[in-house]
């Protein structure tokens, strides 16, 4: 079924009794051509471009819990291409490019708002930097726009321009960045992929491998065994815990960022804007809440709530650049679990087991390359190839000495 | 969080800077034939288990000593803290 706007007229006229479920709720087989392990965010769109663009639609996508139960739902709803290294920009370049065009593309309102994003700098040497990575981002056929101080007092007068300890010198634009409604982009997924034949099992935990003479032939799961060709893990955020079923260890340790709204506010934010001298980043969503969040806590945690000293910190952050945020009262804060890589970098490949692929390592930049993530993987799972945008992002990067460390942390997950 | 510091009693976390886990400890010997993929797997991977995981935190704000907290990562639950020289002492390490 197609939404349209003459389909909702068409309904209001009969009572709306001819919407159908948005997707099937099918039992799962004995066999598929291809597993994706986790129906979130990207398992969904491996499903979707696998059998959209690639024509595979023998699919099953298992989930242990609901659709979009982790973090596709737990995000801040931020998309965006400003990064700087190789590995990186073009990716996330395509990403926000499938973006802006996927709710024709999918025929689902996901709210995509470019309200564009806003980087500050504090400093000479910060404004620098930036120079270089606007140059980077239009080299990858990216955005990105100078603002002086001049400017920015213009069009945000609310910022703290003479804060004595981080004054606010300018900014970089991305004005093709923005927000979109987080939820909505799960659905639409899982609408999408179910219209092209593909399984979605919900409540359907897996609890081991089948792995045979090196190759991995299917997986045991809480609602019965399932066989594949291929199987594909995408559960970011519990990447160690399933692959520890395959006897393998990651790159990647697990933490916890938290995440704010306020009280509904009139319109004050007119997109994101980010603090340059600390981490802080903030949104006004369409309800009107504020949306905003900061460090992860920095140790290792599966517990999907953090500690308050980090509450603290993002707190003050947003206090030095909106000192009106402290007029606002908070209304919830809730945390999830990050894939935090050794280089700050995800990870799209396959493994050394056979017919077994891992997606994972998104650190807390997941949100924004959910369609480029789905896309590419869906890409080496068809033709056993890396995406031309993803030949990077490889597992074995570390061994080779090829990191891709956008802040040059090093292997401190933590720092990233 | 709270850390029961074994020399200072129980301290807030946030005294704390956190590196990881503790096989951190265990460095490979550079002069071992597979020097190379040990120094890989000991900078690179980690077990990063869910439940009891021995972590090494830094007290940065206090005595500057190394701990071996070992914590739950489920329920952040803080099970027993050691001396980082401790255990590596009683793993036969001079110091």
């Amino acid at each position: 079924m197609r939404y349209s706007g003459f389909k909702v007229f068409l309904e209001g006229l009969t009572g709306n009794r001819g919407w159908k479920t948005a997707w099937r709720d099918p039992k799962p087989r004995s066999d598929y051509d291809i597993i994706i392990i986790g129906g979130g965010g990207h398992g969904l769109s491996t499903a979707y471009y696998l059998s959209k663009v690639y024509g595979v639609r023998n699919v099953g996508v298992l989930e242990k819990a609901w659709l979009g139960s982790g973090n596709i739902g737990r995000n801040t709803t931020i998309i965006r291409s400003n990064y700087m290294l190789p590995g990186n920009e073009p990716f996330y370049e395509f990403s926000l490019k499938l973006w802006e065009g996927l709710e024709q593309d999918f025929n689902y309102n996901a709210m995509i708002s470019q309200r564009s994003i806003l980087n500050l700098f504090h400093s000479d040497q910060q404004r620098d930097a930036f120079v270089r990575r606007a140059n980077s981002m239009i080299l990858a056929g990216a955005d990105a726009e100078l603002a002086d101080e001049a400017q920015l007092r213009r069009e945000l007068p609310f910022l703290d321009f003479d804060n004595s300890r981080f004054p606010i010198k300018g900014g970089l634009y991305q004005r093709r960045g923005g927000t979109v409604r987080h939820d909505a982009v799960a659905w639409g997924y899982a609408r999408g992929a179910d219209s092209h034949g593909v399984d979605i099992i919900q409540n359907c935990e897996v609890t081991g491998f089948h792995i045979e003479n090196g190759a991995c032939k299917g997986v045991h799961t809480t609602r019965g065994d399932v066989n594949a060709k291929k199987i594909a893990v995408c559960v970011a955020g519990s990447s160690s815990r399933v692959m520890a079923m395959a006897g393998m260890r990651l790159p990647i340790e697990s933490h916890v960022l938290q995440a704010f709204v306020s009280e509904g506010l009139k319109p004050v934010l007119p997109g994101v804007i980010t603090f340059g001298a600390g981490h802080f980043y903030v949104s006004q969503s369409d309800k009107g809440g504020l949306v905003f969040g900061g460090d992860i806590d920095g140790y290792n945690s599966y517990a999907q709530r953090g500690n308050l000293p980090v509450v603290e910190d993002v707190a003050e952050s947003g206090m030095a650049i909106m000192p009106m945020i402290g007029r606002a009262r908070l209304l919830r804060s809730w945390g999830g679990i990050m894939d935090m890589s050794m280089d700050g970098s995800p990870f799209i490949d396959k493994t050394h087991i056979g017919g077994l692929y891992f997606n994972g390592g998104w650190c807390y930049g997941g949100f924004k390359a959910t369609p480029a993530s789905g896309y590419c993987y869906a890409h080496l799972l068809a033709t056993d190839e890396p995406h031309p945008v993803a030949k990077e992002m490889l597992l074995n990067r570390f061994e080779r000495g090829h990191l891709i460390d956008e802040k040059g942390q090093g292997n401190q997950p933590n720092l990233h | 969080m709270i850390i029961k510091h074994p020399l200072l009693g129980p301290r807030d976390a946030a005294e704390f800077v956190y590196l990881g886990d503790a096989s951190m400890i265990d460095r490979p010997n550079p002069n071992a034939p597979d020097a190379k993929e040990q120094f890989y797997e000991y900078g690179y991977l980690r077990d990063n288990p869910a439940g009891e995981h021995k972590e090494l935190w830094y007290h940065e704000q206090g005595d500057r000593s190394w701990l071996v907290v070992t914590r739950n990562t489920i329920t952040h639950e803080v099970k027993y803290v050691q001396l980082a020289r401790d255990v590596a002492r009683a793993k036969g390490r001079d110091r």
